[in-house]
């Protein structure tokens, strides 16, 4: 019964983005030893053109495009990656120890709930981090936090059709406590909707860090980071030059790959037949 | 007309999808049924007769397919018809009544659509003919208030009228053939008996064809002109009720009709020792507003088995809730070898808990999907005994051959590697591993097999024998009562109506609710429904 048969075939969008998850996972890695140049070093005069030494050409200080690039993969999709798992820490231990516990544990954690995501994010997110300043681990734990409500309600609403079955209860009787009874018992149950959730996530976790970046209040220069590196360049955009399009193109090309593959492990997770 | 052969099927194979490709699950069987003929599937689960009567129709479930064979209705061969030519023949000339009604009816449709929807659809009726059809049908099926009925909600209706509502539906358009998947197996042994009572009538005052999957022989009898019996995807034997009945040939349908004599030895009478091991002492319960027990006691003497009987909402499975401190009651107390209880189990002791342990109805939402049989059954020897590594090991083990499962072979399975009878004994297996005193088992076999249920049962006996436990035996089923226990307590509507020792239970004069529910259940006699419908109306009829 049901489509548990041990990947016979993988469909050719999951491969795809496989792969391209794969290029920018050895992009991020090995940044430091394929940039031709160094992240922060000024190499040649501004805006230069593509040429067979800077194969990108130049940004508006004159920085080598491509080593950019590179490095912003490190940068950007690494903060994407700490942050996401950051928000599924928090958020998911809150979810299912709400569900646990029951009682005015869950209201709490609820209600807060309620009242953070009653507030636009990247609204939410601007006034933080001007109260808080744009070092990286503020910008870190307020996109985490923000995000960790999100996760909050999905792990509550799965654990919640875990919790009522008997082996919970039978472990209940048994005199667990209610570290034995998330762990053991409600965690490994509730992992696929949880890690299909953590790319559709990471998405979104990358996406707010770009904008916030192309606003001025990400990460900050003279780091490498995608967002950033669209507004600084933005003006070339008026010349008819793609250049500045391509940090934005990592950006979603990135975007559309991860999607590929948890679209696929949903699909998996659910049940669902083709 | 009366000999015409309706349906006939001609080596039917069926392949279901898993792990390693197709396999086959039916493998060459025939069928034949004539017309106004009743022909009764029986076998256990897995035994593929869901997947024939499905296919009866031309249809496979998900992840099955018809591999071969020929399916021919009335001259159609339903193998090769286009999805057209079977959609039109489904719901107008064949139809299907499933296991479970309340989870079949759309929950936000009134029942009046969801049964005018059919012969609507089928342009056999305009809307106000179809409604009347089926008002004439609640009719006839007993159904109460039957113009008014219809326009309720399924949630609105109980289980059996929900069931007869079904057939209902699947008769507005007088088809020639129904397929009846185990219809009454949810329902409570007197509801049963108004369902099979009301379905029977109806077939057979419009000659409709039949085919009726069930696992219970007693209900096969009253229902079936012809029994098949089915074994894993084969035939078996196929006779006359009758003559299967009186003269069953292979050995495997003889062993079908010898699960109902398994009898416990009895045991002395109780030696009436001051302390019980287990008394439950006018206990009161309720949820919310809604009380649920009603002064409810009764006492557990070490090593014999109480039965608690009632339907369902009798509270049965509240008092069971109430003993292991799930559900804390209003008044009353629960002892344990003389010791009060506390009322939550959150505020007794590890080892209060240790000494009560609980197996559930459904093994498989009692084992968690996620952990091995070695996990599932180490924790509660490391967590009440605190015993580790080796002996830990050597102890799950130990437990493994006292259930009669292979360790080296099961040990490190998940629990949907097993079966349903092996997951409930890994649920026993699970209760044993604390060592306790009282063990309560809250209907284990009635998610199982007859076969697969004679198995457990003999298993809890013996295990009792050997270890000296008290069970305290929730079960609405009589048989299962007869076979294991030694004192009974009849439940219903909270309150205890009858306590006594097995023998004397089944001895008349019984109280009336105990009456009507031994009188229920279904005897392996052709004519016992026919003997206790003729009964109950002349009991009807007389004044009393």
């Amino acid at each position: 019964m049901g489509p548990s048969s041990r990947l016979p075939h993988l469909p050719p969008t999951v491969i795809v983005g496989f792969a391209i998850i794969a290029l920018y996972a050895f992009a991020a890695v090995f940044a430091g030893v394929i940039a031709p140049y160094g992240e922060t070093q000024v190499v040649a005069g501004e805006f230069e053109p593509w040429s067979s030494a800077y194969w990108l050409g130049t940004d508006n200080l004159g920085r080598d495009m491509l080593s950019r690039l590179l490095y912003g993969a490190r940068n950007t999709v690494g903060i994407a990656v700490v942050t996401t798992l950051l928000a599924f820490a928090v958020g998911g231990a809150a979810g299912l120890v709400a569900v646990v516990l029951g009682g005015w544990v869950d209201q709490f954690f609820s209600r807060l709930v309620d009242v953070l995501m009653a507030i636009p994010q990247l609204v939410f997110a601007l006034l933080l981090l001007t109260i808080l300043g744009t070092a990286i681990p503020s910008l870190v734990i307020v996109i985490a936090l923000l995000d960790a409500t999100r996760v909050f309600r999905l792990a509550r609403a799965v654990g919640m059709n875990i919790v009522v079955m008997d082996y919970v209860e039978a472990a209940k009787l048994r005199g667990e406590g209610w570290r034995w009874l998330v762990f053991h018992e409600i965690l490994p149950n509730v992992m696929p909707p949880l890690v299909a959730e953590f790319g559709l996530r990471f998405c979104f976790v990358f996406l707010t860090i770009s904008a916030l970046s192309f606003l001025g209040i990400g990460i900050q220069p003279p780091t490498a980071d995608w967002g950033s590196m669209v507004r600084d360049n933005a003006s070339l955009i008026s010349f008819g030059d793609t250049t500045p399009l391509l940090p934005a193109a990592a950006i979603a090309i990135l975007t559309v790959g991860v999607n590929f593959v948890v679209d696929w492990f949903l699909h998996r997770s659910s049940g669902l037949k083709d | 007309m009366a000999d015409e052969l309706l349906l006939n099927i001609r080596g039917l194979k069926v392949e279901a999808r898993g792990e390693a490709g197709w396999t086959e699950i039916v493998h060459g069987v025939d069928l034949d049924l004539k017309r106004g003929e009743i022909l009764g599937l029986i076998g256990e689960s897995g035994s593929g007769k869901s997947t024939i009567g499905l296919a009866a129709m031309g249809f496979a479930r998900d992840g099955c397919r018809i591999s071969g064979g020929a399916v021919t209705f009335d001259g159609v061969e339903l193998t090769t018809a286009s999805d057209a030519e079977r959609r039109a023949l489904r719901g107008s000339r064949i139809a299907y009544v499933a296991q479970s009604a309340a989870a079949s009816f759309n929950p936000s449709l009134k029942l009046i659509d969801q049964c005018t929807e059919v012969a609507t659809v089928h342009g056999k009726m305009d809307r106000r003919l179809a409604q009347s059809a089926s008002i004439d049908l609640f009719k006839r099926l007993h159904l109460p208030k039957p113009a008014e009925i219809g326009f309720r909600y399924p949630h609105q209706l109980s289980g059996g009228q929900l069931q007869r509502a079904m057939t209902a539906m699947a008769m507005v358009c007088r088809p020639e053939l129904i397929v009846f998947d185990e219809p009454t197996t949810a329902l409570d042994v007197t509801t049963q008996i108004e369902v099979l009572a009301a379905i029977r009538e109806v077939v057979r005052q419009f000659g409709t064809s039949a085919i009726y999957i069930t696992h219970d022989l007693a209900v096969v009898a009253q229902m079936a002109d012809r029994v098949k019996v089915l074994l894993k995807g084969e035939e078996v034997e196929e006779a006359p009720t009758r003559t299967m009945l009186a003269t069953p040939k292979e050995d495997y349908t003889r062993s079908l009709w010898a699960v109902r004599s398994l009898r416990a030895e009895a045991k002395p009478a109780t030696v009436p020792r001051a302390v019980p091991i287990l008394a439950v002492d006018r206990v009161s319960a309720s949820y919310g507003a809604i009380s649920v027990l009603d002064d409810v006691s009764f006492a557990l003497h070490p090593g014999r088995t109480l039965a608690v009987v009632g339907e369902s909402g009798s509270g049965k499975s509240t008092t069971a809730r109430v003993i292991t401190g799930l559900l804390p009651p209003t008044r009353g107390e629960v002892r344990l070898d003389g010791e009060v209880l506390p009322a939550s189990y959150r505020q007794r002791s590890k080892e209060q808990l240790r000494r009560i342990q609980f197996i559930y109805q459904m093994a498989d939402t009692a084992l968690n999907p996620t952990q091995t049989i070695r996990d599932i059954l180490g924790r509660p020897i490391e967590f009440y005994l605190g015993v580790r590594g080796k002996e830990k090991e050597e102890r799950i083990r130990a437990l493994l051959r006292s259930i009669e499962l292979e360790p080296d072979k099961y040990i490190d399975r998940l629990p949907r590697e097993l079966s349903g009878g092996q997951k409930q004994r890994i649920g026993i297996a699970r209760a044993l591993a604390a060592e306790p005193q009282v063990v309560i088992c809250d209907e284990v076999t009635s998610a199982l097999d007859q076969l697969v249920t004679e198995g457990i049962l003999k298993l809890l006996l013996d295990l009792q024998k050997r270890l000296g436990l008290s069970y305290v035996f929730i079960t609405h089923d009589l048989a299962t009562v007869e076979a294991i226990a030694d004192e009974v307590v009849v439940m219903q509507r909270g309150r205890v109506v009858e306590a006594a020792a097995k023998a004397d239970l089944f001895r008349p004069p019984h109280h009336p609710y105990t009456e009507l529910l031994l009188s229920s259940v279904p005897q392996m006699d052709p004519d016992w429904l026919d003997r206790l419908l003729a009964e109950r109306a002349a009991n009807e009829g007389a004044p009393t």
